[in-house]
């Protein structure tokens, strides 16, 4: 099959930012909007073929999934050390190419209604349109050192679209605050993408993730403190993917970042950006299993189940909406991780890694619409928090119906998708793991908890005073809720684990009736539950918060997390390392050339004016520095 | 000796030309337009650049004093274009301020005497030739920092710089004397012959070690930078951080990887320690600036720091790594000097608060420094995140991986005082910020081509392939 074609599904969009880039003040917004939907459009029909033609005409061969890389060269690093570009088409990539796809679409047209009139309209498009070449490229990878430059160019674009509105301050170091706790999970990648490289002499995916490959058979040959050298590489690269994907304790960016446009917290931080973590680890799933017997997965399976339970509490108490969705989240992507941390690799074993890839997909487009459909809401009645809305679904029944069909979605009812996806997960987890699967049932009743809470408290309840009477949507809004309302509900019945397995083959998953029906009891016990607290107006909740009062407000204050990260960087680093390095610089060294200085101050005071009386201090050091260095090697560091 | 052998020494003898022309030039130009003086010298800078690509044959003169072969000769283009750039980009400057009080002459022989002297450095096959092209590349350099004469600041540049630089020189001198005496010969293909690790060799080594140490601003031998940089003319802070800088590591590189190889097992801790130093100093430091010459001058300490980490490897990739680094950090630096030149000119601001709002008013200089300080920072895909990481692989491949961490750890800060920078031109606001302005034309090329640099060098892999091919001589 020859795939060379689908180069092209990133390339449109580069071209479309270099053309938006370039010529923003000539654009008209509309022209430029028109421009963006119509090369993102191209871009997903042409992933929709990919995949017509991946999964149902030239993927398999003798009954297995192959991945096809077509690849050049770009560098020979060194001798035995070479670094490809190229794309890379396998069951995963397709299904993301898809997820990519269809909602950056999605969010390009919702974004013609939403951005209408904003002075940076044309800026904002070609930000959409970088952004959506990242990912493509990212997805599209074949090689470690490739998807990190992706992965970068993901978190810059990210960055200036989180950073959109840089009038608002607090947009602003939201921005910031993103860029830098990613790249800091970052320098766990690189490191060990290096790790890696050194000892692989690879970084193809294909090579490393071959089972009877010299990359994983050879996992014992060198260990460090006690783990091989991969499984060090290997968590090292998931810091970086926990990083991106919002698991603890890298998680705290992301309620911040919700202070960019609307649009692209469906965009990134529901359907694309935030799973890159998650893909990644699926990308190295068989190093993952088979190094040192899946010790690095087993971290990931806890990290995962620990950050979809935190943020799942989290999620209860915020009050503003896009935060509660952006914990959610972070909860769904820690059901992901988890699944594929339970996940086995042959046959029926898979269907973790099966399930989290579902649910990946189910997500993005139940999530996105969420997004979408808060924005409408806050398009309409000018604010974020729940206090300012109720009674909404009168004015706008577009949105309350597609917000409804997601927030049953994600809490898990039949036959919407996500009860498809998030029974597999379940299933995966009571295999393999019984407190992993207790958290998982005890996070999906929290689940629908918090979703029918806010749905509640957005679309019923008594009318706020509103000073403007809200109004639906426009057409280039609803139509994007629509489009994923529709895939929400069909998308669960589509065979994925025919097409998606570890080892390619697939295989046929089965519902498994009394899990299914324990999840659907949870889910139902949190949506009434919900019901019963806040459909009608009544003091219930606020007399349980006073009955929880510190945990309530322990949790209401995200277990004043950032308030540790500050500490933490403001106090320790800046007052134990910065500040005292620049008093040592002012106290001490300064000081001690001030003696010294004191002597030649009957000359320095001829030449005053000229000199700041410093270049003897420079002097004493660098003499002091050689003298030091000498000492030190010649006699006291010998080898 | 065969008159053609001189042809080897193509770049000395030209430049030299030029400067003489340049001299005589001066005389013949009209008074009411010696701004050509600054045409003039850019055209044949230009040509000079063009014709050093010629390719040359590996060998020697002298004696063995002078020596030269591909890599060598590609060490001066690079430096060769750095300094095109930088003339580019000064042209405005040298016309507004300089060639009307008749001293245009003056800062072309000295800029070009002192690059003279770093094609001898990096030539040099004994250490006489080396010590006098160290001279050579450093006073005239000393008399460009004092260069603006009505300010204080720039005469007081001009003297530190003059009296850390005569102190360096005179310890790496020591240091040379003392190898002379344990080897018997100052001659490099002699030395390799006998040098062994004995106590005097080390100490003599470290002494001449700390000369050039001294140049590249390595700490604790970096306090000279920030003052030198703030109080010279930006021209000649950008000419001492990037050319200068450069020349340094390509003759330290040549001689640690080549005499100084069977002393290895004491320069490779010493590297280590002074790499860390260096990085973490650096860009503490730099988090602290409120002007951007000083903020620029700890941050390319902090990149020196980097640079180490190809050094301390040894090998054929180290070199081919710190090379690749090396050219895209003079794009990188040039482009941001570029622009604070570009600014201080027009406006004669220098701190960072000036540049709050700077994007509404001049986006295309924002965007310069942006990628330029995206490049330093080591964000991928533009080139500078290429030359990190291949320096990172390099140190990686030796097994330095706490080295790699914490330098992992030091890109991260520096990240964050670079995006300081970009917060004030993007997103602070600024009453009175910056006006609207525009640049002449040898500023914009200045500009262009350092921004074509930054975004095409990582892309482009011959470059690499061709640098690695080069380093085999090392091998």
């Amino acid at each position: 099959m020859d795939i060379t074609y689908t180069i092209l599904i990133p390339l449109i969009p580069l071209a479309v930012f270099l053309l938006l880039g370039i010529f923003s003040q000539k654009i008209k917004p509309a022209v430029s909007g028109l421009i963006g939907v119509v090369g993102l459009s191209t871009s997903t029909l042409l992933s929709f073929y990919t995949a017509y033609q991946y999964f149902f005409v030239h993927g398999k061969i003798n009954g297995v999934y192959q991945a096809i890389v077509q690849k050049t060269t770009w560098m020979n690093f060194t001798d035995n050390l070479h670094i490809d570009m190229g794309v890379l088409i396998d069951p995963i990539s397709v299904m993301m190419l898809i997820v990519v796809s269809i909602v950056s679409l999605m969010v390009h047209i919702y974004s013609i209604g939403y951005m209408k009139g904003d002075d940076g309209f044309t800026r904002f498009f070609s930000f959409l349109s970088l952004f959506s070449f990242s990912m493509f490229g990212l997805v599209l990878a074949t090689n470690l050192f490739q998807i990190y430059i992706f992965w970068e160019l993901v978190g810059v674009s990210s960055y200036l679209l989180i950073g959109y509105y840089y009038t608002i301050p607090s947009a602003v170091s939201a921005g910031k605050k993103a860029f830098i706790v990613t790249r800091f999970a970052d320098l766990g990648f690189l490191i060990g993408i290096l790790i890696i490289g050194y000892y692989t002499g690879t970084y193809d995916f294909e090579t490393l993730n071959n089972p009877e490959g010299a990359a994983i058979l050879n996992w014992t040959s060198t260990s460090f403190m006690g783990l091989s050298v991969l499984t060090w590489a290997l968590i090292l690269i998931f810091i970086g993917g926990a990083g991106k994907s919002a698991m603890f304790p890298l998680h705290i960016w992301l309620p911040d970042a919700m202070e960019g446009p609307t649009p692209v917290s469906a965009l990134i931080h529901a359907a694309t950006m935030v799973v890159a973590g998650v893909y990644l680890v699926a990308r190295l799933f068989p190093m993952y299993y088979f190094v040192e017997d899946g010790f690095a997965l087993n971290i990931v399976a806890y990290v995962g189940g620990f950050s979809s339970l935190f943020a799942a509490i989290i999620a209860i108490t915020q009050t503003d909406i896009k935060r509660v969705l952006a914990f959610s989240t972070m909860s769904q992507l820690g059901y992901m991780m988890m699944a594929l941390g339970v996940s086995g690799y042959n046959g029926h074993e898979g269907v973790g890694y099966m399930a989290s890839m579902f649910h990946l997909f189910t997500h993005a487009m139940f999530k996105a619409l969420l997004f979408l459909g808060a924005g409408s809401v806050i398009h309409a009645v000018h604010s974020n928090y729940l206090k300012d809305m109720g009674g909404l679904r009168k004015y706008m029944p577009i949105t309350n119906a597609t917000f409804l069909i997601a927030a049953l979605a994600i809490s898990g009812v039949f036959p919407l998708s996500g009860f498809w996806s998030k029974d597999e997960i379940l299933v995966a987890a009571f295999e393999h793991n019984m407190l992993l699967y207790v958290v998982g049932v005890f996070v999906a009743g929290l689940t629908a908890f918090y979703m029918f809470r806010i749905y509640f408290g957005i679309f019923w309840g008594k009318d706020t005073q509103y000073k403007h009477a809200p109004h639906e949507s426009p057409l280039s809004m609803t139509i994007p809720l629509i489009v994923l309302a529709l895939i929400t509900i069909f998308s669960g019945f589509i065979h994925f684990s025919e097409f998606i397995a570890p080892d390619r083959i697939g295989f046929e998953a089965h519902l498994n009736y009394p899990l299914a029906a324990i999840a659907t009891a949870v889910g139902l016990t949190g949506i009434v539950l919900s019901y019963i607290f806040y459909k009608k107006e009544n003091d219930l909740a606020d007399k349980f918060a006073n009955a929880f009062g510190v945990f309530y407000k322990w949790t209401y204050n995200k277990f004043y997390f950032d308030e540790i990260y500050l500490f933490v960087t403001k106090k320790i680093i800046f007052n134990l390392i910065a500040a005292p390095i620049a008093k040592f610089d002012k106290k001490i060294v300064d000081a001690t050339m001030e003696g010294i200085g004191n002597k030649t101050v009957v000359i320095s005071k001829r030449i005053k004016g000229m000199q700041s009386g410093k270049v003897q201090d420079y002097a004493f050091s660098f003499i002091a520095g050689t003298v030091i260095l000498a000492i030190v090697f010649i006699y006291l560091w010998t080898n | 000796m065969n008159f053609s052998n001189f042809l080897l020494m193509r770049h000395e003898i030209l430049l030299l030309a030029i400067t003489l022309l340049l001299l005589i030039g001066e005389i013949f130009i009209h008074k009411n337009k010696k701004g050509s003086l600054v045409h003039l010298a850019i055209f044949l800078f230009g040509i000079h650049t063009a014709v050093g690509f010629l390719q040359i044959e590996e060998s020697s003169l002298f004696g063995g004093m002078f020596r030269t072969n591909n890599m060598i000769h590609f060490f001066k283009n690079v430096l060769n274009i750095g300094v095109f750039i930088l003339l580019l980009q000064s042209a405005d400057w040298l016309q507004e301020k300089i060639v009307n009080q008749n001293r245009g002459t003056e800062f072309f022989i000295l800029l070009f005497s002192s690059l003279l002297g770093m094609y001898f450095m990096i030539s040099s096959g004994d250490f006489l030739m080396f010590y006098i092209g160290l001279e050579l590349s450093t006073l005239p350099v000393a008399a460009l920092a004092a260069f603006e004469v009505s300010k204080r600041i720039s005469s007081e540049a001009g003297i530190k710089l003059i009296l850390s630089a005569a102190l360096a020189s005179g310890v790496s001198l020591f240091g040379i004397s003392l190898l002379y005496a344990t080897s018997g010969s100052i001659f490099f293909s002699d030395i390799i012959e006998v040098i062994s690790s004995n106590d005097l060799t080390i100490l003599g080594f470290i002494l001449f070690f700390t000369g050039l140490a001294f140049k590249i601003s390595l700490v604790p031998f970096h306090f000279w930078t920030a003052d030198v940089y703030e109080g010279a003319p930006i021209s000649v802070a950008s000419y001492l951080s990037v050319i200068s800088k450069g020349a340094a590591v390509f003759i330290l590189m040549i001689l640690m990887f080549t005499i100084f190889k069977p002393l290895m097992h004491v320069w490779e801790n010493m590297v280590y320690v002074i790499a860390l130093t260096t990085m973490f100093i650096g860009n503490l430091f730099a988090l602290r600036q409120k002007n951007m010459k000083r903020f620029l001058a700890f941050s390319s300490i902090a990149q020196a720091g980097f640079i180490l980490l190809g050094l301390i490897t040894g090998s054929q990739l180290g070199v081919a790594t710190i090379v690749y680094f090396v050219l895209i950090y003079i794009f990188s630096n040039l482009a941001a000097f570029g622009v604070v030149q570009a600014i201080s000119l027009k406006t004669g601001k220098e701190n960072m608060d000036d540049y709050n709002g700077l994007y509404r008013t001049n986006p295309k200089l924002s965007l310069v420094m942006m990628l330029a300080l995206f490049s330093l920072a080591g964000i991928p895909p533009v080139a500078g995140f290429f030359g990190k990481f291949f320096l990172f692989t390099a140190a990686a491949s030796k097994g330095y991986y706490l080295l790699v961490f914490l330098a992992v750890v030091n890109v991260t800060i520096s990240l964050y005082y670079y995006l300081l920078v970009i917060r004030a031109m993007f997103i602070r606001k600024n009453e009175n910020s910056i006006p609207f302005f525009n640049n002449k034309i040898y500023m914009r090329l200045g500009l262009l081509i350092s921004v074509i640099g930054i975004l095409v060098l990582g892309l482009y892999s011959p470059l690499y392939d061709y640098i690695y091919e080069l380093s085999s001589v090392f091998n």
